[in-house]
């Protein structure tokens, strides 16, 4: 976000207590530069390490000492592990078990992200399009791979709809390639701009409460409140977003239509 | 025109794409609470479907943000 010199000029937000775009700036925690090439150690890159962390640390020692009747972490990693292979099994078929533990790492690290960053003082990295559009453009590339060893050139057949008047067939051709193409950008725009909409209008919410004092500011907070409470559950919504479309998208190069 | 007015004023403009999702969110939520009345036995099943077209339509919305933040904040 270019917002962080914004501070001081003519958006008359100065005055506001809480610059909403201050959260999501980036920082370099270690720098680190390779022939000019910058892959400095940042926030963003720590916030990822840690949900990596969790997720591993979670499942690993959760199934260590596996017992019929689970303990509570057991029996939530068996949840999510159910969850994710329900909707991979509903939205793939039978085929889409060799691609479950593609979706089920999606999907974990996207719902730990967003939820990473609703703990105070976290940061967002999935509010990001850097890092959205980088997993977006990985699925779409890996989607079409995978249209094309299944299909071969038949694959092309996906951009022709059937059943439709020989005269219309160019246009709609048209629309499929471009509506195919758009995909990653909508994909990754639709993530990003929920967790980046969502965080912005809770700080816009806490700049309210400062501003309007302490008789006043009561108001704004329960409204934060509930806020908070919609963008956990966005949080999750989002996440499954996510993971649910890869499958739809991973339906469509494996059965086409 | 300054291009800081016209800037702002277009920010504004494209925040009413928000309008449109909430149009769509309240006609996926209508017609679920409609059909789930009618039978609710078929109702749990239907519930990934109403929140995939929530966050389907509610991205269309924010698309519209996002052209707004952009507006602000980048160019």
């Amino acid at each position: 976000m270019a917002s962080s010199g914004h501070n001081g000029d003519n958006h008359g937000a100065g005055s506001f207590p809480a610059d909403p775009m201050h959260q999501f700036e980036i920082k370099r925690l270690i720098d680190i530069d390779i022939g000019g090439l910058d892959i400095s150690f940042t926030n963003s890159s720590l916030f990822m390490f840690i949900a990596v962390a969790i997720i591993s640390l979670t499942t690993i020692f959760s199934v260590r000492k596996n017992s019929i009747v689970p303990n509570r972490l057991q029996s939530i990693v068996e949840m999510s592990y159910e969850f994710v292979a329900d909707m991979v099994r509903q939205n793939v078929g039978s085929q889409g078990k060799n691609y479950f533990p593609f979706i089920f790492t999606i999907f974990m690290f996207v719902l730990f992200l967003n939820m990473l960053g609703m703990i105070p003082y976290g940061f967002t990295v999935t509010s990001h399009i850097a890092v959205t559009f980088a997993m977006a453009m990985l699925i779409f590339i890996g989607v079409t791979i995978i249209g094309f060893l299944k299909h071969g050139l038949g694959f092309f057949g996906f951009f022709v709809p059937k059943g439709v008047p020989i005269f219309m067939l160019p246009l709609l051709v048209i629309i499929e390639v471009i509506s195919y193409f758009t995909r990653p950008i909508s994909l990754s725009v639709r993530l990003f701009a929920n967790m980046m909409a969502g965080h912005t209008m809770l700080k816009v919410f806490s700049g309210f409460v400062i501003l309007m004092g302490f008789l006043g500011g009561w108001l704004p907070l329960a409204v934060m409140v509930a806020f908070t409470g919609l963008e956990i559950l966005i949080a999750f919504l989002q996440a499954y977003v996510f993971a649910i479309l890869t499958c739809i998208y991973l339906n469509d190069a494996l059965h086409m239509h | 025109m300054e291009p800081e007015a016209a800037k702002l004023i277009g920010a504004g403009i494209a925040c009413i794409a928000l309008a449109g999702a909430g149009i769509g969110i309240g006609t996926i939520f209508g017609n679920y609470l409609a059909g789930a009345l009618r039978n609710p036995s078929a109702a749990q099943s239907q519930f990934p479907n109403l929140l995939l077209g929530f966050a389907l339509a509610e991205a269309t919305g924010l698309f519209g943000l996002v052209v707004a933040l952009i507006l602000l904040f980048v160019l």
